[in-house]
């Protein structure tokens, strides 16, 4: 039978020729992500279902990321339980603050994310190994604690979305403004339960850092994962982070699909999503004039070399508006490294931004750049709900970084022209 | 079972049901104080033990955290009506054992106070206040064994018994 990426990798691990959408499978995993803020609860949940061993310690990542450095006695806590858990289960692929970064860069820079894997992850980005080709998904604790012990979990296997993306980026357009685009023609819910595969010369001539801000917003349609086919790019990062057997895996011509949409993104403003939701998204113009307090450049979405580029060829020898905060987080501490080597932390501070740790920081809302009543942010990150980087009435508008930048100079939201 | 609606719109977000401020905690006596506060801080004042949350589409939406369902059950809410669910939230539900309906009719012919009756096992929803009863859409088979058992701790339990 004819299948989709997601479907050949459903199969594969469930022991199955073929499985249709609507098939409730158990799936073998060959990656389980668990964060500090997740992680103490699937333990408690183990050790409840009587567990002593995990089925497979290989199986496990473990990152602390989200509120490390620790904000609090809570938050060193949820490190220390983590921690402990990973030595007492003898887990090899343990990350600690300072050596590691957002798990969601940590783990392809690792090689541990790669073609035709089937991934889940006790965090809703999880959705970023995508780009590798790989079907990756969110999940929670619950569904982590039974993972580590049995090594598999229940999946229904979603129906398919292909997205043929054409045409040539403008100048200052990046894989931000594209998938913006499409979640606002999707809706958050749009990709329900649903896989989206994303196909087309936009894609083809992407680099690596691009398609992992595409799968990185997979789920702010609400798809269960977004996955980009591998080719030569691929294969060439997998071969830089020590991977050498990668296999990519292909679409049968005949899959089936739910529908086909198809996106030319030749003309494509940079774009914004406007609170509170990510597919709010309007051409940059439409809120040009917005007078802003804080803003973030970096975290899981856009945190990658090819962000910080577009960021520092807008600010090198500029000076960010007396009234604004810019925080700028690179989104692993391989990344942070290569900032401070290429010299882009030298101009990004001169211009008056701080450089935070490689970790979720203020993304999570949950320090480090938190915001106060009715303030004003302009964030690279994914979401912009209700209170999700501080006070209920605080409001965040999502851009890429050259938006972000531009507008960090001139004190309100502008095109970066 | 019978209780009481409360009502919201769509896209309810696991940011406005449980704040990442909050997340540091995964007790349900200490995240349940603070469920919906960002959307209606008068909920956890208001919502007795057993009363249910109707909602529109897509209802926790967003991030990956138990903790969302785990503060909404710990607040008394004995089931969430909504006409769909984001996917992860609807695993965490099943996982943890909090009763989710999906059913569009019974969310448009319910308004914020009315009385509900609920039958679980059926799927029926009648609402006692303004008339109407609607079955919602039943689980797939094998996410209905997981229910039966209560919930994923009790499946693999059992699961890893067997293989014993
Ligand atoms: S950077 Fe933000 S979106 Fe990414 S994992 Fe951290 S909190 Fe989540």
């Amino acid at each position: 039978m004819a299948m989709t990426i997601a479907e050949k990798i459903f199969a594969a691990h469930s022991g199955k020729e073929s499985v249709k959408p609507g098939d409730l499978i158990f799936a073998k995993l060959d990656r389980i992500l668990g964060t500090d803020v997740t992680c103490s609860l699937s333990i408690k949940v183990f050790e409840e279902m009587g567990v002593e061993k995990v089925h497979n310690p290989d199986q496990l990542v473990l990152v602390n990321d989200h509120f490390v450095p620790a904000k609090d006695i809570k938050a060193a806590q949820l490190s220390k339980n983590m921690r402990e858990f990973g030595q007492q289960q003898g887990v090899k692929n343990y990350f600690e603050v300072g050596r590691s970064g957002i798990c969601h860069t940590v783990l392809p820079e690792n090689g541990l994310a790669k073609p035709g894997d089937l991934i889940v992850g006790a965090d809703s980005h999880t959705c970023t190994y995508g780009a590798v080709g790989a079907v990756a998904s969110g999940i929670g604790s619950t569904d982590m604690a039974a993972a580590w012990a049995i090594g598999e979990l229940w999946f229904r296997v979603p129906s398919t979305i292909r997205v043929e993306i054409t045409g040539d980026l403008q100048e200052w357009v990046g894989a931000k403004d594209v998938i913006l685009y499409i979640i606002s023609q999707l809706g958050v819910e749009g990709a329900i339960y649903k896989i989206l595969e994303f196909h087309g010369s936009t894609i083809e001539n992407m680099s690596m850092d691009g398609r992992f801000t595409i799968a990185n917003m997979a789920v702010e349609a609400g798809a269960k994962s977004g996955v980009i086919p591998a080719d030569d790019t691929t294969l060439a990062f997998m071969d830089q982070v020590g991977v050498k057997d990668a296999q990519p895996i292909e679409a049968d011509p005949d899959a089936e699909y739910e529908k086909i949409i198809e996106i030319d993104v030749s003309e494509l403003k940079p774009q914004v999503a406007k609170p509170y939701l990510p597919s709010n998204a309007v051409d940059v113009d439409e809120v040009a004039g917005t007078r802003i307090d804080q803003v973030a450049i970096g975290s899981c979405t856009n945190g990658r070399i090819e962000d910080f580029e577009m960021a520092y060829r807008i600010l090198k020898g500029k000076k960010i508006h007396p009234l604004v905060r810019v925080v700028i987080m690179p989104s692993s501490d391989k990344i942070y490294a290569e900032l401070i080597d290429n010299g882009f932390a030298r101009e990004f501070v001169a211009a008056g931004a701080t450089i935070a740790p490689s970790t979720c920081g203020l993304c999570i809302g949950g320090h480090m750049g938190v915001l106060a009543e009715d303030e004003v942010g302009l964030y690279t990150t994914n979401r912009n709900f209700v209170g999700r980087n501080g006070h209920p009435s605080s409001q965040v508008f999502l851009s890429g970084p050259a938006v972000a930048a531009a507008s960090a100079i001139a004190g309100e939201i502008v095109s970066p022209k | 079972m019978e209780g009481t609606a409360f009502k919201y719109g769509n896209n309810v977000d696991t940011d406005v049901i449980i704040p990442a401020r909050y997340c540091t905690s995964f007790l349900a006596e200490e995240l349940a104080p603070h469920a919906l506060e960002d959307l209606d801080d008068t909920f956890v004042k208001r919502v007795n033990q057993g009363d249910f949350i109707v909602a529109g589409r897509n209802f926790g939406c967003g991030s990956s955290r138990e903790n969302a369902p785990i503060a909404i059950k710990g607040a008394g809410a004995a089931c969430v009506i909504a006409e769909s669910f984001a996917r992860i939230f609807y695993r965490n539900s099943i996982n943890i054992g909090l009763p989710i309906l999906e059913c569009p009719e019974a969310v448009h012919g319910t308004e914020e106070g009315d009385k509900l009756h609920i039958n679980l096992e059926t799927g029926e929803i009648e609402n006692l206040t303004r008339g109407g009863k609607w079955i919602a859409a039943p689980f797939p088979e094998g996410i209905q064994e997981i229910i039966e058992l209560g919930g994923l701790v009790s499946y693999v339990k059992k699961r890893l018994g067997a293989e014993k």
